[in-house]
């Protein structure tokens, strides 16, 4: 199954990545060629089999709501390459 | 015999009669670093300073009669594990001056245990490869041949103790990332089972396949690192409650009537002929020592490395996708708007197969795709994962080899993804089942070193211990990588 290369530049709209015109080339080609492998699980019928997500089982956890220090301000910051007044600093968004 | 070139536990003895202190050590270590660093590139930061400072704690902790299994001994993390206050770039652009604000709870356990930090130890870019070569910052070279890669994605670790840079270091295991780097450069590696070690503060790939686990340099220093890191943390919800055992009780040479099942699905094409012969030899010094030999069958393993890179791919491009440049990260410095600043900070940030990765995974969770391969996958997980069970109706533990070759050379894969990805054949399955495995050294072929994969039932880590130490017991692997030199 191949992969096209307008496919690769809708995947990559999806995925917030950005490629030049040689890097779709190779992409649809390299992706392809690893659906090609993947699609060997279709030898296997599975039309009766259950999915398993997560192997052990695994409950929701719940905790009282009790109030508990977080991290500091200052730390939740520290790699920020923007901040003001406390903040994250984003880009503006509404013109 | 320098110190740098005992283990945990003899480090541990003579810390303990105060025979040398935790400063000798470290020193002893930092040398080291300082000499076979240069060929061996495992690391992408020296903390110096800090082992310095915590050698001091140690001492002091020896001093007053506080001294525990690992206080004042070195230690390498791989570079996707959280350190307060260090560097942690998951040998990404991305992550290039990230400082994390916290430590994972491994570390936190570590440094209670009066640990020395000696630095963190290079990756391939967020633990998807299997070589290093996928680190943007170096590749880390094989100590028993510079012309070849370490494995990886926990390369760097793996090389770090293999020379001699640390006692002991932690790596990650998503596909066989501690397994088959230990393989390849003859050292103890342990996969645990999922669950039994917190991940809270490992850095996200696969969520429900990652797991953290030593390298050491035997058998008894993997049981001694287990016990400081194994156990419930309430910071991580996929962490299991149970009764965690002394681990190195188990540490006993018998194992007769132990049924030790051999599936030929793990020798299949793509061996080298010279890995097999040394594994057959492994398989007869367990029935020497009165092992039972059950051939067994778990058919459904052969189609573990497809459905491993859906899964695997699919929550990599979820995890992955929090990197906006906005919080922390690589931040682009040219933009349009707010979209193009984090297809620009992203694109700038990954490397090529962080991005393969991320295409993949969004291509198989898209509108269209998702039951065709995401929900197929997972439906093989199922098979993969009662093809164990059934097995070990049959045996106790299963053994193979970890990886299908000895080290391969630097360059020889890297242009075809698919040929690198065979390289975790005989481990990703493990990962997709959620058992425990630990890769062991158990001979050379052609001078390189060859790991037996021991793989057990769920928190039957205790009974893997058991079997690798009957092993390294009764085969003696003391080979030592000739390229670095100085004194052993």
């Amino acid at each position: 199954m191949a992969i096209s290369k307008s496919e690769v530049e809708y995947i990559a709209k999806l995925a917030r990545l950005k490629f030049t015109e040689e890097e779709i080339e190779a992409m649809a080609q390299e992706l392809s060629k690893i659906l090609d492998y993947v699609n060997k699980l279709n030898e296997l019928d599975t039309e009766n089999v259950e999915p398993t997500a997560h192997i052990v089982p695994i409950h929701n956890v719940f905790r009282e709501d009790e109030v508990k220090p977080s991290m500091p301000r200052e730390k939740v910051l520290m790699n920020a390459p923007f901040t003001e007044q406390g903040c994250f600093k984003v880009p503006k968004i509404i013109e | 015999m320098e110190l740098y070139s005992l283990t945990v536990h003899e480090l541990k003895e003579l810390l303990h009669k105060r025979e040398v202190s935790a400063q000798e050590v470290t020193k002893s270590y930092l040398e080291r670093i300082k000499e076979v660093e240069p060929k061996i590139d495992a690391l992408v930061t020296i903390t110096e300073e800090f082992a310095l400072e915590r050698a001091k704690v140690a001492d002091e902790m020896i001093k007053n009669g506080e001294a525990k299994d690992l206080t004042g001994i070195p230690v390498i993390i791989k570079d996707n594990i959280s350190t307060e206050g260090i560097r942690t770039t998951c040998s990404s652009k991305m992550l290039e001056n990230y400082i994390p604000p916290y430590n994972a709870t491994v570390v936190e356990r570590l440094l209670n245990e009066g640990v020395v930090i000696l630095g963190k130890s290079n990756l391939d870019e967020f633990a998807m490869g299997s070589s290093t070569e996928n680190s943007a910052f170096k590749t880390t070279k094989n100590p028993w041949d510079l012309s070849r890669v370490p494995g990886g994605s926990s390369g760097g670790s793996a090389a770090a103790v293999a020379a001699d840079e640390a006692a002991f270091a932690l790596g990650s295991d998503t596909g066989g990332s501690i397994r088959q780097p230990a393989s390849l450069c003859g050292v103890v590696g342990m996969k645990p089972t999922y669950g039994l070690v917190s991940r809270y503060g490992l850095v996200a790939f696969a969520s429900s396949l990652d797991q953290i686990g030593p390298f050491t340099k035997d058998v008894t220093d993997c049981a001694i690192v287990l016990n400081a890191i194994a156990g419930h943390d309430p910071m991580d919800s996929t962490s299991v409650k149970i009764e965690k055992p002394d681990y190195t009780s188990y540490l006993k040479e018998d194992i007769k009537g132990l049924r030790i099942g051999v599936a030929k699905e793990f020798f299949g094409a793509g061996i080298e002929e010279g890995v097999k012969e040394t594994v057959e030899k492994a398989i007869k010094v367990f029935e020497d020592l009165g092992a039972e030999i059950i051939d067994i069958s778990v058919p459904y393993v052969e189609y573990a490395l497809p459905a491993y890179y859906i899964i695997a791919s699919a929550e990599a491009s979820s995890n992955l996708a929090r990197y906006d440049g906005i919080r922390y990260g690589h931040i682009a410095k040219n933009y349009e708007d707010l979209v193009d600043m984090y297809m620009t900070s992203r694109s700038e940030g990954f490397g090529k197969e962080v991005k393969r990765r991320i295409m993949l995974g969004t291509y198989a969770l898209s509108s269209g795709y998702y039951d065709a391969y995401y929900k197929k996958a997972l439906k093989v997980r199922t098979l993969i994962k009662n093809d164990f069970e059934r097995a070990f109706e049959k045996c106790d533990v299963i053994v193979g080899p970890t990886s299908p070759t000895v080290a391969f050379k630097i360059g020889e894969r890297t242009n075809d993804p698919l040929a690198m990805y065979l390289a975790d054949i005989y481990t990703v399955s493990v990962n997709i089942a959620g058992l425990p495995a630990i890769s062991i050294p158990c001979g050379l072929s052609e001078g390189l070193p060859v790991g037996l994969q021991i793989i057990g039932k769920h928190f039957d880590e205790g009974r893997i211990l058991n079997v690798a130490y009957a092993f390294e017991k009764a085969y003696k692997f003391d080979a030592k990588p000739q390229a670095i030199g100085g004194e052993r």
